[in-house]
Formats: C-alpha cells, structure tokens, sequence
C-alpha cells in the first residue's frame, strides 16, 4: 500500500496578518477553536491551582532546562553512551535532510514499506512523512487527531491537538469519506458521538499496529544519565507503536535532555498540568535501548540539531528551547484564539510558535523571508502565554527581541528607509524635542478640528496602519489644547480656567 | 515628598482631560504636583515595535527630566511598565552609567492607582460618580506591573457607583501598540469580543488605568454608535459630583 499524493506541507502561507484574515472570516473555524481553548483553559488554571508549590516546579523546570543548555554537549554525549551500552544505536541529524536520510535508511533496511508513527512534532518539523513517502514508505499517524489531520490532507493548527480546528460532525465526515482509501473503512452509519469515532480509529488502526514492523516516536525527554528515553500520551497508541513493532526510531530535538532520573519528577508534574490539564496523563512509556525478548529488538535514536544550536547562541532568545511541548502558551492566547495554528505557517504555531519558528530558521544568523518576519509581530504582548508557560520562557520579552533582529535585517537591505523607519525615526525625531514634540501636538489638534466630527474621526480608508485602524474603528480627534500647553497657559490650572 | 506627574505622550495629545484630571485629584487629596515640561515619551511604541535602539535618548531624557523627585505618578499602567521592566534593558545597550540612572528613578515611579494605594494609603479619595461602571483591568496593569484589585478598590470606595462584573476580563483588548494596525483584523476580532462583554455587563462606563486600550475600545464602541462611554481611572476617582 503507498500513499497516493504529497502530504501538504506550510510552504506558501502568506504573512501572518494576511493568514490571519483568511482564519477570521471563518466562522466554524472560530467557534471550534474558541470553545476547545476556553475548555482547556479552564480546567489548566484548576489543576495548577492544586500545586501550592506551583511556582517552585516553574523555577525548577527552567533551571533544569538551563543547565541542559549549558552543558549540552558532554550531556548529550553522556546519552549516547547510555543508550549504545543499553544497546540502541544514535545517530547524529545536523538538519531536517540529514534526519530524513537517516530513518529512510533504517527503514529500507528493514524492508519496511510502512511505518506507525507516535505523535511527533520534531518529525513534524523535518517534514518526515514526505520524506519517507518518496522512498515509497507509508506513514501512518497513529495519534487521533495526527490522524484526522492526515486523512483530511490538512496541515496541524495546535502542538498537542493538532485537530483543533474541526469539530465531531466535520472528522465524522473525515473518516467516512477517507478512511477506506488508507485502510479499513469508517463502520456504516456512523455517528459524530465521541465514543462511535473513538471506536471507528481504533478499528482503523488496530490493523496498522498488528502489521506494522516498523514504529517511529519522537520524545518529550531523554535522560543523559541512564539513557532512558520518555514518552507521554493520552490514548495508548504511541504504546502499541512503542511496543508492538521490531523496529523503533525516535527523533528527538537535542533540547529534549534531561540530565538525571530526578530530573523527570519536576517535569511529570509540570507537563500533564500544562498540556492536557490533567494531574497525570494516562500512558507514560519509557524505555532504555533494547531488552531481549520484550519490544522492539532494534532502537535507533537520532538527535536532531536542525537550528537548534543556532537558537543557543543567542542569549536571550535561547531559552525557547525550554519548551516541553505543553501548548499551555496557545490555549490562552488570544490571537491564536481567533486566527487558529495554520495563519503561524508552521508545525509551531501560536506565542512559542511566533519566537520558536524563526529562531529555527535562522533570524539571528541571516534575513528571513516575509512571512517567518511577520511571526514576531503576531501577539499584543499581552503576557498571558508568560503567566502560563510551566518553564518560564518570557516569551513577550523574545518577541520584542526578535522584533529588534527583524527591523535590523531590514534596516540592512534597504539602501533608502522603509516607510515604517522613517515614521519611526521621525516619532523618535519628534520625542527627543519637547519644544518639537508641542509643535506636532498642535499641528496634530488643528488636524483633528478639520477632519473630526464630534469629537471623532470617523472613517480614513485606505492601505496601511492608517486604514488598519479605521476600517473597524474610530479614532478620537487630538485635543484642541494638549496637556502641555494647558499647563504653561493655566499655570498647571491655577492661573486660569481648567 | 516632591510629586511629578509623567503625563505620556498619547494622553498629551488625545486625552489632556485625564492629565488635568491626575492633577485634580492629587491636588484635592493636598498633595501638589509637578509638570516638568522637558518630559515627552518613554519610548514604549519604538521599544516593542523593534526599534529599541531609538529608546536610548528617550530613556536618558526621562531619568533626567525625573531624578530629581520622590515620586512620579502617571496615569498609564502600560507606560509605567516600560519604565519599571523595559527602560534598564535599553540602558543594558548602552555603556556609561545609564544602568544605574534607571535603577535609581524606574522604582520612584508608580501608575496612579498604586501611588494612591501605596504610597498614600488611600482607598477612598471622596469621588462620588453615581453611575455603573465596569473596569478593564489591562493586560500591562495586571500581568507585568501587577497593580492587582488596587483600581477595583479605589472604584468601590467611590460614593454612588455601581461596579458590575466584566466578563473574561482578564482577555486582551487587542490593542497593543502597533499590533492595532499591523495585525489590524486580529486586534478588531479581538475588540469586538471585549465590546460584546462591555455590552453585556450593563455598564454606561467603561474604565480602565489605561487610555490606550480605551482608545482602542471606545473606538470600536464609536463606530457601533454605542452609548457606553470610555472613562479613564483618573477621571472617574477627580470627579466630586453627579454630572449630566
């Protein structure tokens, strides 16, 4: 059996306002996404509240993660010493070619033509799916909503529930018209209850999991001191593909360490709590190389660095790689709340995607195109992915540090400034004067009487911010008689009439 | 104690009224302020928009401008918030004793609900404004300065209003600087959410310690000729009676 077309892939995705244009208009798309990140917001903040020593874990998470960044080379070395003695083999990814190259070559080796994959967003990343369909390997995404974007020819929209974006009645459809093409058909007349889809995936997958010889995981940690390799799920699917299979493949971003066992006891408590608001997920597995007679016989680990060095070397935008994958950070977004994880143009969408994503692809080292440029600007700054975030990442305060990097880049590849610096340098122009920032204040006032009605300026159309801010509001006409001239003609409204 | 009010540069030239009405109320509380005149902006807009470099001149011109006083009042929790956590990362970019010149004046300045709270000790300032009034607590307030139920207080203590509940009033308004314009349909998808909750909550008024999101707001509140009107803290807590 072969896949029969090209799995889709980010390439393409305009800028993030103009995406996000596209996501607002869709009103199903904002009624589901609206209802499943309030849902999962709620039941966050209830079982965070439970921890008294919530914060201290946050402090702990983060350090630990710091350490690893500070150490990563003899950590990572000390891992694959683990794993080799426990007798897996590791394999060393410098990007996302090198990483595919890899797993096809274990795979061909094993005469796989398919393979069962655990939810993965590092696989994600490299575009592995792809990859391997052009070796003629078939991949099936094993993780219900993995798989519902897959059968649906759709692209993710959120790192933990990548199918976020659709409710019951559109996956029903999903695998009614989808699931006999791949595989074992959706049973007749099924229903969009909760329970009948369940049964419907499992039926679809059990097959794939009985036959398959070949599984592929990514990991949520790795633990340097004993090698031992950990994955958390909610279904019990990445447990049969971790299980059933000869064969297992992970790939996992270097950032994933942990330097001990002890380590994991702060990080079990902060990931269910963070990701799926629950005090423990269901199925954890853990494993470390191979043992005989029970498993998969051959364990191949593949460290994927794929910009991830580059991130380090910036220090401050390096703690993005603390992330553990929660996507407690997309949940109480509020622009990802309207616009969805497609507009980000990425497998990393929402307030980690916007700092994470262009960090991967090279801003500290060279321009980045439009639309990986735009990621940065895409948030209010409004600090709730901050409050959240179960290891610290201040992600506001990259934002605004990878705004810096984005007008610097630009400033650098245009002989002449573009029409937002040279508002920008004449604001800054203006704000270093008092005396010329009294005369703006007036020009600005006399401007408002001419163009304002009641008090307001109804409506300038047009492109740009100006037509930006006036499309769906009004703006308030400048005051007739700034602050500043108030004070100097009232003595500070002692002198004359307030 | 020598009292400065930093005015900021949008309510300069916007909102004058909640400037003089700072000075109202300090003055009616017996505390005289000042206006230093060589103050301008702190540079928020540049500093999150990406040009931080331009911020350098504006923070040494506000460490100046404001040394010499025990305390600066503004009524901006979002202006507040760049001096106290952003102005010494810009000082961190340049060498000299910038640093040190903002860890000096940045804890000296407090949004006004927590100059009232905190450093008068005040929770009733004798307002009376006997209308309903819902309160946007604003993302920079609550989360970065972390001003906390200091407004909700100072609103309750006020004689004759009626403080109703915001809906989901922790949510952004959308604002955020030039996030309005240049994620322009994103910040109104997200205003008209917060102007169906204003709606809803049954308030004439709605305030906030920040007239920048009450820009935004009272906006998008304008354009569906809505009667709710947008009033600054500062406004509400200076006014002594009743007024059509």
């Amino acid at each position: 059996m072969t896949t029969h077309e090209h799995e889709p892939t980010f390439r393409g995705t305009p800028p993030f306002p103009e995406a996000a244009r596209s996501a607002l208009a869709n009103e199903q798309l904002r009624a589901n996404l609206g209802r499943a990140t309030t849902t999962i917001r709620t039941k966050r903040a209830a079982v965070v509240a439970e921890r008294a020593d919530w914060e201290a874990l946050r402090l702990a998470g983060a350090a630990i993660k710091d350490e690893v960044m500070r150490d990563l080379p003899a950590l990572l070395e000390r891992l694959e010493a683990a794993v080799t003695a426990a007798g897996g083999t590791v394999h060393w990814a410098r990007d996302a070619a090198e990483a595919n190259a890899i797993v096809a070559a274990i795979a061909r080796r094993h005469g796989a033509t398919e393979v069962v994959k655990v939810k993965s967003m590092a696989t994600q990343e490299i575009e592995l799916n792809e990859a391997l369909r052009q070796h003629g390997i078939a991949v099936w995404e094993t993780d219900l909503a993995e798989m519902i974007v897959q059968l649906g020819h759709d692209l993710p929209s959120h790192i933990l529930v990548p199918a976020i974006h659709r409710n019951r009645t559109e996956i029903r459809d999903i695998f009614i018209d989808e699931m006999g093409r791949v595989g074992r058909p959706a049973p007749a007349g099924l229903t969009d209850a909760p329970s009948e889809l369940a049964e419907a995936a499992r039926l679809h997958l059990r097959e794939k999991f009985l036959r398959a010889r070949v599984a592929i995981s990514g990991a949520n940690f790795a633990v340097a001191e004993t090698g031992t390799v950990v994955v958390l799920e909610s279904e019990g699917n990445g447990r049969m593909c971790l299980t059933l299979p000869e064969v297992l493949i992970t790939v996992m971003g270097i950032e994933k360490l942990l330097p001990t066992w002890r380590d994991l006891e702060v990080f079990m408590q902060l990931l269910p709590r963070s990701s799926t608001a629950e005090r423990m997920n269901p199925y954890t597995s853990m494993w470390t190389g191979v043992t005989p007679g029970d498993g998969p016989q051959t364990f191949h680990l593949i460290l994927l660095d794929n910009g991830r060095t580059d991130v380090l070397s910036d220090t401050l935008g390096r703690q993005a790689l603390r992330c553990i994958r929660c996507s407690a950070c997309l949940n109480v977004c509020p622009v990802y709340e309207r616009t969805g994880g497609q507009a980000y143009g990425s497998v990393y969408p929402g307030p980690i995607g916007a700092i994470l994503t262009p960090q991967l692809r090279g801003i500290a080292r060279h321009p980045v195109d439009k639309q990986t440029a735009s990621l940065p600007f895409a948030s209010s700054l409004c600090g709730a992915c901050f409050e959240v975030c179960p290891v610290r990442i201040d992600i506001p305060e990259v934002l605004v540090h990878l705004r810096g990097q984005v007008v610097r880049q630009s400033e650098a590849s245009h002989r002449l400034p573009t029409s937002e610096a040279a508002g920008f340098a004449a604001a800054a122009w203006t704000f270093r004067s008092p005396r010329r920032l009294a005369l703006a204040e007036r020009a600005a006032g006399l401007g408002g009487r001419l163009f304002g009605r009641r008090g307001r300026i109804p409506r300038i159309p047009g492109p740009g911010p100006i037509g930006g801010w006036f499309r769906a509001r009004d703006l308030k006409t400048p005051a007739r008689e700034s602050f500043r001239d108030w004070w100097r003609r009232s003595d500070g409204g002692r002198g004359g009439p307030s | 104690m020598r009292i400065a009010v930093f005015i900021t540069c949008y309510n300069d030239l916007l909102f004058p009224e909640v400037g003089q009405a700072t000075v109202r109320l300090l003055r009616r509380l017996g505390h005289e302020v000042e206006f230093p005149a060589e103050q301008t902006c702190c540079g928020q807009m540049h500093f999150n928009s990406g040009y931080q470099d331009a911020c350098i001149p504006l923070v040494e011109r506000f460490v100046d401008v404001f040394a010499a006083y025990d305390a600066v009042v503004t009524p901006s929790g979002s202006c507040a918030t760049m001096v106290r956590h952003h102005f010494g990362v810009v000082a961190d970019l340049t060498s000299g004793d910038l640093p040190d010149r903002v860890a000096s004046v940045a804890p000296r300045v407090f949004e006004l609900s927590e100059f009232l709270v905190d450093v008068l000790g005040l929770t009733d300032v004798g307002a009376r404004f006997p209308h309903t009034v819902a309160l946007h607590p604003t993302c920079h307030s609550t989360r970065l300065l972390g001003v906390g139920d200091r407004p909700t207080r100072l609103l309750r203590a006020v004689d004759g209003l009626t403080l109703v509940d915001l809906p989901r009033s922790e949510a952004c308004c959308g604002f955020g600087g030039t996030f309005a314009v240049k994620n322009a349909d994103t910040s109104v998808a997200m205003g008209f959410d917060k102007v169906d909750d204003v709606l809803g909550s049954g308030a004439e008024v709605l305030t906030a310690g920040d007239t920048s999101c009450l820009m935004h707001i009272g906006g998008l509140l304008s354009r569906r000729r809505s009667p709710v009107r947008i009033m600054h803290l500062a406004e509400i807590l200076a006014t002594t009676e009743a007024r059509a």
